[in-house]
């Protein structure tokens, strides 16, 4: 089983653990990770991967741009804005 | 009127014809539920938030749901309501757009009547990952009402509604639907558009019906299924009449029972229950042969990797800029970090890592790709299963409902209650679960009926036929 670093994927999935749950967490994680190892007994070298189960073909369409009349809407619900924007602090420095 | 009190416990069918034959009004079941609501949820908790009366509509626009009350799961998107999918992280949250069913169901005449609780995200077994707390089991208060639906079952099951909607993206459907005594389907991948519910499992996930009969179910998933082109996954098959299929006799159907279902562990009132089910099968016509889903074991870990991949990008979107809360941060960097550490639950923070996790560099090839092979060996163990028979019977749940509390510290331990209902989601199979007796506690049990894709209208007759020779369906919990 590889070594598992929760502090790595946290910071890859942009969460800040908490101190209180971090160790509960690592320790389900690592419980997980071992039992998903079973599929290790498989040989799938031959197997195919299935990333969807329907034979699905891509739709090809015009794009036509039209006034949706949404970002009213959308800016509605958004925790800081300022029309017609979406408010953030400052994302580049000088 | 006494009629009035009795209108929360109707049926789907009987509500349609009561209002066709203009004997009851709409506002009538509207108020009748509200009752019944008041009555009992404090105990059972099934519901978020309601419909005003002025939502009612006041006449029928022809529709066959002419002014028929809907309960929907809280993951599904609704113009004008808040939808949080039960998490911190999307409080206040109001979606400028209604999901593709909910455009159908009120073109169909129907509303919506309120929303139901749910594990957060739909991460959860046992409806006890809400962030707006447990939903409790109607037949018994203490014991959980299973998930991630579980809200959608319990108001049907409590009679708290007329019918329901939930989403399965393992088993969300059919195993609180077995928990609580009622019917639930989780339709073929595709078959029903995802436009509007929020994503959890893309490849996975499958908005149905939670309803009181066979019937019911029918004629609801009849109004939500078919092709849109909002969901570029959603099948361009037709819907045939499902409720004009369901009388066609199953005589001589042949029904799979897989020796992989039927494990030790399994609990005996469980096994006997199934047993008793393959009886009533016989004596009906239909004929009962043993036949095998090698990679059955499989399935918990291919899905704890591929729903927890998906998942942890589906819920990326989630960062406090668009909707939903906000961190207060210096930075747009601490904005993300501080939002989603204190709008995500326990469950929902566990399974983003596990997902970051097998996608990451140097994982990836080891989990993820790994875990869509097995994927294809389990798919083909259905494939290769509807060579031999029409349908596959097997138990919805290993146990009946367990008490709340007794596996929350233990994630293996919950996820292993999906160990009957995952195979489907990874296959894309459609699967129905039905009630099918009790155990010693009073406890309900349900148990499945599989078909290959696109065969609901098999898996109606049978789970009808069923229905019309067995009395569960019309036990009611004593709440």
């Amino acid at each position: 089983m590889p070594a598992f670093d929760i502090d790595r994927v946290a910071e890859l999935a942009r969460i800040r653990l908490k101190s209180d749950e971090r160790a509960k967490l690592e320790k389900d994680l690592q419980s997980i990770i071992q039992y998903v190892e079973k599929l290790r007994e498989l040989n799938t070298e031959e197997v195919e991967p299935t990333s969807h189960v329907l034979n699905l073909e891509n739709v090809m369409k015009e794009y036509t741009p039209r006034d949706a009349k949404v970002s009213a809407h959308v800016l509605q619900h958004a925790p800081v804005a300022e029309q017609p924007y979406f408010k953030v602090p400052k994302v580049v420095d000088n | 009127m006494a009629q009035s009190t009795e209108l929360h416990s109707f049926t789907l069918d009987e509500a349609v014809q009561a209002i066709k034959s203009k004997k009851t009004k709409p506002l009538d079941f509207y108020q009748a539920l509200r009752k019944r609501v008041d009555a009992i949820d404090s105990r059972v908790r099934a519901y978020l938030n309601f419909a005003e009366p002025a939502a009612v509509p006041q006449s029928s626009n022809g529709g066959l749901l002419s002014g028929i009350p809907i309960s929907l799961k809280d993951n599904i998107s609704t113009e004008g309501w808040e939808t949080t999918c039960a998490s911190q992280i999307l409080k206040g949250y109001v979606p400028p757009y209604d999901a593709t069913v909910v455009r159908k169901l009120k073109e169909a005449g129907a509303y919506i009547f309120a929303k139901c609780n749910m594990d957060e995200f739909a991460f959860g077994s046992s409806t006890e990952t809400s962030a707006k707390g447990p939903t409790f089991n109607p037949w018994n208060t203490a014991y959980v009402p299973g998930g991630s639906s579980g809200g959608s079952a319990a108001c049907v099951a409590a009679d708290e509604a007329i019918c329901a909607l939930g989403s399965d993206t393992g088993g969300s459907i059919r195993q609180p639907a077995s928990l609580c005594s009622v019917v639930g389907l989780k339709p073929t991948y595709g078959r029903v558009s995802r436009y509007g519910l929020v994503a959890f499992g893309s490849s996975l996930d499958q908005i149905g019906p939670i309803t009181k009969t066979v019937k019911d179910n029918a004629m609801l998933l009849g109004v939500i299924a078919g092709h849109d082109p909002r969901d570029s996954t959603s099948a361009s098959a037709p819907v045939p009449d499902y409720v004009k299929e369901l009388e066609r006799p199953i005589k001589g159907m042949k029904i799979g029972w897989p020796k992989e279902y039927f494990i030790d562990g399994i609990e005996p009132s469980v096994r006997h229950a199934l047993q008793e089910a393959a009886e009533v099968f016989k004596s009906l016509g239909a004929s009962i042969q043993e036949i095998s889903l090698p990679h059955t074991s499989y399935a918990i870990a291919v899905y704890y990797v591929v729903a927890t991949a998906e998942a942890s990008s589906n819920l990326a979107m989630f960062d406090g800029v668009r909707f939903g809360i906000r961190a207060k941060a210096e930075t747009l960097r601490d904005v993300y970090l501080e939002t989603r550490d204190l709008g995500f639950g326990r469950e929902a923070k566990r399974r983003i890592l596990m997902g970051t996790f097998v996608l990451s560099s140097g994982y990836y090839d080891a989990y993820y790709r790994r875990a869509q092979k097995v994927r294809t060996l389990i798919k083909d163990d259905f494939v290769q299963a509807f060579k031999q028979v029409d349908l596959i019977m097997t138990p919805t749940s290993p146990t009946t409902a367990f008490k709340l509390g007794e596996k929350m510290e233990d994630p293996i331990q919950m996820y292993l209650s999906d160990i009957f209902t995952i195979s489907m989601n990874l296959a894309g199979a459609p699967v129905i679960s039905i009630p099918c007796g009790f155990d010693p506690k009073g406890l309900p049990i349900g148990f499945q009926l599989v078909g290959n894709y696109f065969d609901e209208p098999k898996i109606f007759r049978a789970a009808h036929y069923f229905e019309q020779a067995t009395p569960f369906h019309k036990m009611k919990p004593k709440i």
